[in-house]
C-alpha cells in the first residue's frame, strides 16, 4: 500500500513537473506583460515585482493611428463570416454526400477528398491575380466569400461522418410526411447535426484568428489589419524595444482562443477525433 | 440488370451547387491557371509571355531553391517525428482514470491551440534570444548561451521545438484510440505473464499503429506548408544566412516580394509534387508496418 502511495505521488510529480515545462513560456508571457521592460530581461521568475498595466495601455494604443480594438474587430468580423457561411456551405454539400443520391456522387466525394492534400500554394497564385484584376485586394472579400463555396473540405469531411450516423429511417419517415429535400435539410439534418456544427464553428474561428499568411497578402491598409497583421506591424515598428506592449497584446490576442477552448473544450476534442478516427 | 435509380438526382445537385462552383472557380480554374502561369514568365502588370520549361530549369540551378529544400527537409523530418513520438508518450502517461488527469490533458493541449500564431512565433522568438527566458535559465546554471536565433546553426532547431512542442492534436488523436483498445488484451497478456513494456510493445503499440500513420501522414502535409513562425521569426527574410527559409517563404519572397508569378506558380507546382510523392511514399511503406484491425 505504501509503494502504491509512493508510486501515484512520484506520477503526479512527474506529470506537474512536465506540464509546467511545456506551459512555462506561456506563463512567463503572461506575467511578462504585467512586467517593466527592463524587468523582462533579468529573471525568468513568473511574478512580477511591480505589478503594471502599463504595457496593456500602452499596446492598445495600436499602430498607425489605428486602436489595438480595430485589429480585434477586424479579426472577429472575418471570422463571424467565415463562421456563417462555413456553417451553411459546407452542411450542404455534406447533406448531399451523406444523404442524397445523386448520379456521380462517389466521384465527386472523391475529388473533394483529393482537394484536402493538396496545398493551398497551386490555387494561391491564379486567386490572388484574380481578385486583384476584381480590386477586391485590399479587402475582406478574398477572405470571406470563398467560404459560401464550401472551400474548406475538411468541414464537409467532418459533417458527413457525422450526418451518415443520423438513421434514414427519420428522412424516410419525413418523406413520407411529404417533406422536400429542403425541408430535410433545414428541419431535421441540421438541428440533429449540431454538435458537428459547433464544432466547424470552433475550428474555423481558431484557424480564422490565427491566420497570417492570406490574411498578409490581401490586406494592405491598416484599417483593415487584423491581430495577427498588427502584431507583425508592431514588432517591424517598435522592434526589440517594447516588449512589455508586445507581449500584452499577444496576450489580448490569445485570450479569445483560450475563452474558447474552456468553454467548448469537448467540442474541440470530438472535432480533433472526427478527422482522423472514422477516416 | 437492375437500372439504378437516383431518387435525389436533382436535390443532390441543388445542394450541391455551392461546393461544385467553389470547386470549378477556386480550385480547378486556379489550378489550371497556376499550372500555365508555371510555364510564363509573369509580374501582373503585363501579360504572361510562355518561356516553356525556363522557370523549371531556373529552379534546379537556384541556390535558394536548394537552401528552402534542405531547410523544409530537415524541419519535417526531424520535427513531424519527434512531435509524433512526444505525443504518443504523453498520451500513454496520460492514459489512466486518476483524479485531474483531464486537466492534465488540457494542459498539454494549450501549445498546440495556440501554436500557429503570430503571438506565440513572437514568443518564441524573445525566449530563444540572446536575452531570453532559455538564457536567463543557463544565467542561473552560470552558463553563458547565445543568441540561438540569430545563430544560423541554431536557428531552425528553434523552429523545430516550436513545431514538437504543439504536439497536442496528435496527442488526443493517441489518447482516444487508446480508449477503445479492449481491456481483455491486456488481462490475456498479464495471465501469460507479460510485463509493463512487453504489453506495450505487443498491444498498445501496434494496435495504435493506425493513428501513428495518420499523425505522420497529416504532420507532414502540414509541416511541408508551415510559414508563420519562419516568416515572423526571421522577419521575413529567412535569416539567417538562409538557415530558416522555408520553401513557402521563398514562394512567398518570389510571389509577392519580387512579382515573380510565374517562378512561384512554378515553386508552387514542386511542393504540390513533392508532398504527394511523400504521401505515396507513406502508403506504400504503410503496409510494413500498420496493422488494421479487422
Amino acid at each position: 500500500m505504501g509503494e502504491q502511495n509512493r508510486s501515484i505521488v512520484i506520477y503526479y510529480l512527474f506529470v506537474t513537473l512536465f506540464a509546467l515545462v511545456m506551459i512555462y513560456p506561456l506563463l512567463w508571457m503572461a506575467s511578462a506583460s504585467f512586467k517593466e521592460d527592463i524587468e523582462i530581461f533579468q529573471s525568468p521568475s513568473l511574478i512580477p515585482q511591480n505589478p503594471t498595466f502599463k504595457n496593456y495601455v500602452y499596446g492598445w494604443r495600436g499602430v498607425s493611428g489605428y486602436t489595438f480594438g480595430r485589429f480585434l474587430f477586424n479579426s472577429f468580423l472575418i471570422s463571424f463570416i467565415g463562421i456563417i457561411a462555413n456553417i451553411l456551405s459546407c452542411s450542404m454539400a455534406a447533406f448531399a454526400f451523406a444523404k442524397l443520391d445523386f448520379r456521380f456522387r462517389n466521384i465527386f466525394f472523391a475529388i473533394m477528398m483529393i482537394t484536402l492534400m493538396l496545398p493551398f500554394h497551386v490555387r494561391l497564385i491564379p486567386q490572388y491575380i484574380i481578385f486583384n484584376k476584381m480590386g477586391w485586394v485590399d479587402t475582406f472579400l478574398p477572405l470571406t466569400v470563398p467560404r459560401f463555396f464550401a472551400t474548406d473540405g475538411f468541414f464537409i469531411f467532418l459533417l458527413v461522418q457525422f450526418m451518415r450516423n443520423i438513421p434514414n429511417e427519420i428522412m424516410d419517415a419525413a418523406r413520407i410526411d411529404g417533406a422536400s429535400a429542403l425541408q430535410i435539410y433545414a428541419r431535421i439534418m441540421m438541428p440533429l447535426s449540431t454538435p458537428a456544427l459547433v464544432t466547424v464553428a470552433i475550428f474555423t474561428f481558431i484557424w480564422t484568428w490565427n491566420d497570417f499568411f492570406s490574411q498578409m497578402i490581401y490586406l494592405s491598409s491598416p484599417s483593415k489589419f487584423t491581430v495577427s497583421l498588427a502584431l507583425r506591424m508592431f514588432v517591424d515598428a517598435t522592434g526589440e524595444s517594447s516588449w512589455g506592449a508586445l507581449f500584452a497584446m499577444s496576450c489580448v490576442s490569445l485570450l479569445p482562443l483560450f475563452i474558447i477552448f474552456i468553454v467548448f473544450q469537448r467540442f474541440l476534442v470530438e472535432g480533433i477525433m472526427m478527422g482522423s478516427l472514422k477516416g | 440488370m437492375k437500372v439504378r435509380k437516383y431518387i435525389y438526382n436533382k436535390e443532390g445537385y441543388a445542394f450541391l451547387t455551392p461546393w461544385l462552383l467553389g470547386f470549378i472557380l477556386f480550385t480547378a480554374v486556379s489550378m489550371i491557371l497556376s499550372f500555365y502561369f508555371s510555364f510564363t514568365q509573369y509580374d501582373v502588370l503585363t501579360p504572361p509571355k510562355w518561356v516553356g520549361l525556363r522557370n523549371y530549369i531556373d529552379m534546379a540551378k537556384d541556390p535558394r531553391v536548394h537552401k528552402s529544400l534542405q531547410v523544409t527537409f530537415t524541419y519535417v523530418g526531424l520535427g513531424v517525428p519527434l512531435q509524433v513520438i512526444f505525443a504518443l508518450f504523453v498520451a500513454i502517461l496520460l492514459n489512466r482514470d486518476r483524479p485531474g488527469i483531464r486537466a492534465y490533458r488540457a494542459i498539454y493541449y494549450l501549445p498546440s491551440l495556440f501554436g500557429g500564431s503570430v503571438a506565440v512565433a513572437i514568443l518564441w522568438r524573445q525566449v530563444f534570444n540572446k536575452e531570453g527566458l532559455i538564457n536567463q535559465f543557463l544565467a542561473l546554471l552560470g552558463v553563458e548561451g547565445k543568441n540561438w536565433i540569430a545563430s544560423p546553426e541554431t536557428a531552425l532547431y528553434t523552429l523545430i521545438i516550436l513545431l514538437i512542442w504543439q504536439f497536442g492534436s496528435s496527442m488526443v488523436i493517441f489518447l482516444s484510440g487508446l480508449k477503445q483498445i479492449s481491456k481483455e488484451y491486456y488481462e490475456a497478456a498479464m495471465i501469460d505473464g507479460a510485463g509493463r513494456i512487453r504489453m506495450l510493445f505487443s498491444i498498445t503499440l501496434p494496435l495504435l499503429t493506425p493513428l501513428i500513420f495518420f499523425n505522420l501522414v497529416m504532420g507532414i502535409i502540414n509541416a511541408f506548408q508551415a510559414f508563420t513562425p519562419a516568416y515572423i521569426i526571421s522577419g521575413g527574410t529567412g535569416a539567417p544566412v538562409d538557415s530558416t527559409l522555408f520553401y513557402t517563404l521563398y514562394l512567398y519572397i518570389k510571389g509577392f516580394q519580387h512579382f515573380s508569378m510565374g517562378y512561384a506558380s512554378a515553386l508552387a507546382w514542386v511542393l504540390l509534387v513533392i508532398i504527394s510523392i511523400m504521401t505515396a511514399l507513406m502508403f506504400l511503406l504503410s503496409r510494413f508496418w500498420v496493422h488494421y484491425e479487422e
